[in-house]
């Protein structure tokens, strides 16, 4: 049965190994970034590693010739999947003026680039949230058949912004998709101190939706629930809360210890790695093999080997440009 | 021309807006069926349906969200708080989200928003139905702080925020809403936002302020005017980004430079004023800068002789111009 469960899902080999693709290239991208924030070449890295799965399932399941995003700052998986390139993500990295997302004024991962409709994003938490609920009103009152998909951690699921965003959206029946990336820690503090309920999701039944927990490390999974709730939002029965349990393998940040978890903790979690996870279906299923596998990490180190030359080579923007487009010029 | 009210002057222009382009859309508490708790937006429900004039759940950081998200899509949202003062729970929305969508994406979003709010005292209002919260907003570029005197200015100038491509703050002063009223044109016109108005030219003394104060002024200038004093009205009508050129034009021409607001006097909108004229005009200068405000204190009290000890009034400006005059 399993040998065709992406098949059930109505994914072919060909889209289920661009997903295993794509999981990797975040993978290796965020891995460099660590590397040459070690070196000392650039000054902060935050982390997609162990959020994979849950990230490249839920895009594959959106419409990504229309759907909008509103990613937060973990979501390269996100990016990559509605058109960033590596170039482009390494681009903001170095905060060089070619950066897309901000030519250089943001901070790494700040993602936005209104051509892939990937929504511009802030450092304050979840206030991204009721800008998806705008989008989706704009879709509703448009009548545009388009779907916005907003993420944010589990952290972010205690900010009025979570709280009035999906009331504001419940009350409206907006088609809009929430998806808390929940890995257990908001930096230092474990889902023990944040959370009152046992589960993000069961803040759903608060605004009148339906609330999901599923494994982030199973990406078919979370394309399946992505899936059924893109169905229900296009079809106006309104949003949906799904709650991705994922593990972080880094520390919060470049700029974090991770001293307040017992490093077994990430090596136990490192287990269920999505990339292994999948890869492992992907073997079972005949789609990749030991040739593939090597053709794939070769390509995808040449992409960011590319990537890395070009951002790092590439101008900063004129300290002068620093005073355009406050208003509209 | 008709003569209107203030408030009648916010409502044509919505309703003028709404019907030029059908992404204008209004939402806030109270705005629907009621029609808003001033009725600013009266018959605007029945007239364009449940769609476009919105009634939100009591929820103002979500009433900015959800217009920033509908603004960056393309759409052209009004919101409405119901009072300045409660304004406050948004603020994160309006200075880190709004005011930098533009900048932070390096011009690729922009964020064509108009949160409109009623403000000012005199309405027995007491610490949170009164207050003036232009300052919190005043050194945020990214945002434009419109707050207008005269119905011909509201209507002008809210039509020009709505089609203006960035986000505008426009606070309405309510004490002016029922209790001004003057000519305003059937027709479509808009006023440029940056721009302050002379109210009153004269010679001797120079005003500048916003909002109710321009009417204090002005009533004050007449008398005064009886008794030699020629004094110039400059109406800010915008006060971020301050008209310095306007600013500089006026406090040059008399030297004797008043300021009056009806905010707190630290830190207030007139003491960027004060500096812009202390940094272009210390030599075209005959007397200090004088500034009128409201004490210091958190808010303005409910009892009105506390009220009324707060806030500033025809008699307290006059009472200025004058020893200014003789200055």
């Amino acid at each position: 049965m399993e040998k065709v469960r992406h098949e059930q899902l109505g994914l072919c080999g060909q889209t289920v190994l661009e997903m295993y693709e794509k999981m990797l290239l975040a993978r290796k991208l965020d891995e460099r970034m660590w590397l040459l924030n070690r070196s000392g070449k650039i000054p902060f890295v935050i982390s997609c590693q162990g959020h994979e799965g849950a990230q490249i399932g839920a895009s594959f399941a959106l419409d990504r010739t229309k759907d909008y995003v509103l990613p937060y700052y973990r979501d390269l998986g996100v990016v990559l999947s509605f058109g960033m390139t590596a170039k482009e993500v390494m681009l903001a990295a170095f905060g060089k003026a070619e950066d897309p997302n901000s030519g250089g004024r943001q901070m790494p991962n700040h993602f936005g680039q209104k051509k892939n409709r990937i929504v511009t994003g802030s450092s304050p938490v979840t206030t991204q949230v009721p800008h998806a609920a705008g989008f989706a009103l704009a879709a509703k009152m448009k009548n545009k058949d388009f779907v916005t998909f907003v993420t944010f951690g589990e952290g972010s699921s205690n900010q009025g912004d979570f709280h009035e965003g999906l009331n504001f959206a419940g009350v409206h029946k907006l088609p809009v998709i929430f998806m808390c990336e929940n890995n257990q820690y908001a930096i230092s503090v474990p889902l023990s101190k944040q959370l009152a309920c046992q589960r993000v999701s069961d803040r759903a039944a608060g605004y009148g939706m339906p609330g999901v927990t599923v494994d982030g490390s199973d990406p078919l999974e979370v394309y399946r629930v992505v899936k059924e709730a893109r169905e229900r939002a296009a079809s106006g029965e309104g949003p949906t809360l799904i709650e991705v349990l994922t593990s972080r393998f880094t520390p919060h940040s470049s700029d974090d210890d991770d001293n307040y978890r017992d490093p077994d903790e990430v090596k136990r979690a490192r287990e269920r790695d999505p990339l292994l996870v999948f890869g492992h279906y992907l073997r079972r299923t005949g789609i990749l093999d030991d040739v593939r596998e090597k053709e794939l990490q070769e390509k995808i180190t040449a992409i960011v080997d590319e990537a890395t030359d070009y951002a790092e080579s590439a101008p900063y923007a004129d300290p002068e440009d620093s005073l355009k487009y406050v208003y509209k010029e | 021309m008709a003569v209107i009210s203030y408030i009648d002057a916010v409502t044509a222009a919505l309703h003028e807006e709404m019907e030029r382009d059908e992404n204008v859309f209004v939402l806030g508490e109270d705005v629907g069926i009621k029609g808003g708790v001033f009725k600013a937006t009266k018959g605007l429900y029945e007239r364009f349906g449940e769609d476009r004039v919105i009634d939100t759940p009591l929820t103002e950081s979500a009433i900015a969200g959800v217009a920033i998200g509908a603004a960056m899509y393309g759409l052209r949202p009004v919101a409405e708080m119901q009072f300045a003062d409660f304004i406050l729970p948004a603020v994160n929305q309006i200075i880190a989200e709004a005011a930098r969508i533009r900048y932070r994406s390096n011009n690729d979003w922009s964020c064509p928003l108009v949160i409109r709010a009623p403000y000012g005292g005199g309405v027995h209002g007491g610490l949170y139905h009164s207050q003036s919260v232009e300052a919190i907003f005043a050194n945020q570029p990214g945002l434009k702080i419109v707050m207008p005197s005269t119905p011909y200015d509201v209507k002008g100038l809210l039509k020009a925020a709505i089609r203006d491509d960035d986000p505008v703050l426009f606070f309405e002063h309510k004490r002016a809403y029922r209790l001004i009223k003057g000519e305003v044109p059937d027709d479509d016109y808009v006023l440029p936002i940056g721009k302050a108005d002379l109210k009153r030219d004269g010679d001797d003394i120079t005003v500048i302020t916003y909002g109710l104060c321009v009417h204090y002024a002005l009533n004050a200038a007449e008398k005064l005017e009886k008794e030699g004093i020629s004094a110039c009205v400059l109406d800010l009508r915008t006060v971020y980004p301050l008209d310095h050129e306007a600013i500089i034009e006026v406090a040059t021409k008399t030297g004797k430079v008043l300021l009056i607001t009806e905010d707190n006097k630290e830190g207030s909108v007139i003491s960027e004023v004060a500096a812009l004229i202390a940094e272009h005009c210390l030599f075209d200068l005959d007397a200090p800068i004088m500034r009128l405000a409201a004490p210091d204190v958190p808010a303005m009290p409910f009892a009105p002789p506390l009220e009324n000890f707060f806030m500033v009034n025809e008699e307290k400006v006059e009472k200025a111009m004058r020893e200014l005059a003789e200055f």
